[in-house]
């Protein structure tokens, strides 16, 4: 049995918990920016898959849902070979803003984005196809232009849905381990999410740290699921 | 209100087709389209309110061109200037009674209401004696409060025509015709010429002026009938007669 379990001795603290403070905080740091950006992309990706004038938008949706499927080894590669130091996108980042992604933290967000993105178009699709079109109508009989329309009536009679998807993308997010490791690499202090240190850990034998990392990834999981289930169910609309 | 319209357009679900092909000129306070139901009445209307582009032809409202597929016009359904009912009264639900109302005289990307607009909110919720509910929400209304609401949120902007989507047939008897009187005085009442579409002929009757019969997408007859001495225009008797007295092809 892991010693800590048999009681918090003397060296708690300063062996277990204050180390793994910093993959938490990085954690965190890159699920919510993560998050963020899913939200962004995937309420305007899902929004324009919900009308039904656009063109191609089964091979959209398709394209969209592709890196829930594929497994995240492959969106690593991929963000590898578009944002690496030879990629197009990573030599256009790196001489015009000077900004690298491979091995930073940034990286790590970028990989875990990606993955999470899909949860979020869905969820704000099928959220944004239930609006009743009528009403999106009368908004447009009655004056308002199509950003009015959106902002109006759409998102605020969509967004349960949507946030239920970025709550899903946030879980997600939190959980990223394959493309975040291709890109991001494994560099303790720097790019080292939890899930990143409890295979580091357990690869290394350190089984009472792994064991201490799991159950405090479980813990903020479980706080997370309760804040999001009160919260949405706050929610008086639709 | 002089109405121009000569359009086109083809729908297609499945094996099933659909063609709707309409000309008739007409001019008066009240326009009543009238046919049995899928006979492309209210694909007319969504046309003129520039909800759904024909495939060809031209609508005329008051001299101004709202939609020319030739010379490539399309006026967007905000700048038409027209008012519109739903069957349904499409009221937002996650807004108040007053924020329905005022909708289309917010300002800006989040509809802000000044002072002049929330007044004026507050003065047509007052001629619909409604002024208790402006903080309710519109599920919590019975349905003809809701017509009221729908009615006015159409009428806040001044339009220059506002149109009817079979407007009373979601309502029982009795209060379909408590409704049919309130909504014709209250357009009266602001002097905005209606556009109504409509299967029951004590609609027609209510509203009369010209009568267009609709047919299986087509226009089978035109009628005027005279405005009356109020500036209204009242079909009456004449015009529910008329249209009893009609074979539709719908009907066998």
């Amino acid at each position: 049995m892991p010693y800590f379990l048999s009681g918090f001795g003397p060296d708690f603290w300063p062996e277990l918990l204050f180390p793994a403070l910093v993959p938490l905080g990085l954690t965190l740091k890159v699920a919510l920016t993560a998050t963020a950006g899913a939200c962004l992309l995937g309420v305007g990706a899902g929004f324009a898959l919900s009308r039904r004038g656009l063109p191609g938008r089964e091979l959209l949706d398709a394209v969209c849902t592709l890196p829930l499927v594929l497994p995240p080894t492959v969106i690593g590669y991929y963000l590898l070979v578009l944002f690496g130091r030879r990629g197009v996108l990573g030599q256009w980042l790196q001489e015009h803003f000077g900004v690298t992604l491979i091995f930073t933290w940034q990286g790590a967000a970028l990989a875990a984005c990606v993955v999470a993105f899909p949860l979020v178009c869905k969820a704000a699709r099928t959220a944004f196809e239930g609006v009743d079109q009528n009403l999106e109508h009368a908004a447009r009989s009655l004056g308002a232009g199509e950003a009015g329309v959106f902002l109006r009536v759409s998102l605020p009679l969509a967004w349960r849905g949507v946030l239920s998807g970025t709550m899903l993308a946030l879980a997600r997010a939190m959980g990223e381990f394959g493309a975040t490791l291709m890109i991001a690499g494994n560099l303790p202090g720097r790019t080292q999410t939890l899930s990143l240190a409890i295979y580091d850990a357990a690869q290394a034998g350190r089984d009472d740290e792994a064991m201490f990392l799991v159950l405090l990834t479980s813990l903020v999981c479980i706080l997370l699921l309760l804040a999001s289930g009160k919260f949405l169910k706050l929610n008086p609309c639709t | 209100m002089a109405l121009r319209l000569n359009i086109r357009k083809t729908l297609r679900s499945g094996a099933q087709e659909f063609e709707l092909s309409t000309v008739f000129e007409a001019e008066g306070r009240s326009i009543v389209l009238f046919g049995p139901s899928g006979s492309g009445k209210t694909l007319t209307l969504r046309a003129v309110a520039g909800l759904m582009a024909p495939d060809a032809g031209r609508i005329e409202l008051d001299g101004q061109c709202l939609f020319d597929a030739a010379q490539g016009i399309n006026v967007p359904a905000r700048e038409r200037g027209v008012g519109l009912m739903f069957q349904d009264y499409a009221l937002f639900p996650h807004l108040t009674v007053a924020q329905n109302v005022g909708f289309g005289l917010g300002r800006g990307l989040f509809g802000r209401l000044d002072r002049e607009a929330r007044r004026r909110v507050g003065e047509l919720l007052d001629l619909a004696g409604m002024t208790g509910m402006a903080d309710a929400s519109p599920e919590r209304l019975s349905g003809g409060q809701r017509q009221r609401v729908a009615l006015l949120r159409a009428l806040a902007k001044s339009p220059r025509a506002l149109l009817l989507d079979e407007p009373f047939s979601a309502l029982d008897p009795l209060l379909r015709a408590r409704m049919r009187r309130e909504v014709r005085s209250m357009c009266q009442a602001l002097g905005t010429p209606t556009l109504l579409i409509t299967h029951d002929p004590e609609d027609v009757a209510e509203f009369g002026g010209t009568v267009v019969l609709y047919d299986a997408g087509r226009v089978r007859r035109l009628e005027a009938f005279s405005d009356g001495p109020d500036g209204g225009c009242t079909g009456g008797p004449g015009a529910r007669a008329l249209v009893l007295g009609e074979h539709f092809s719908a009907y066998g």
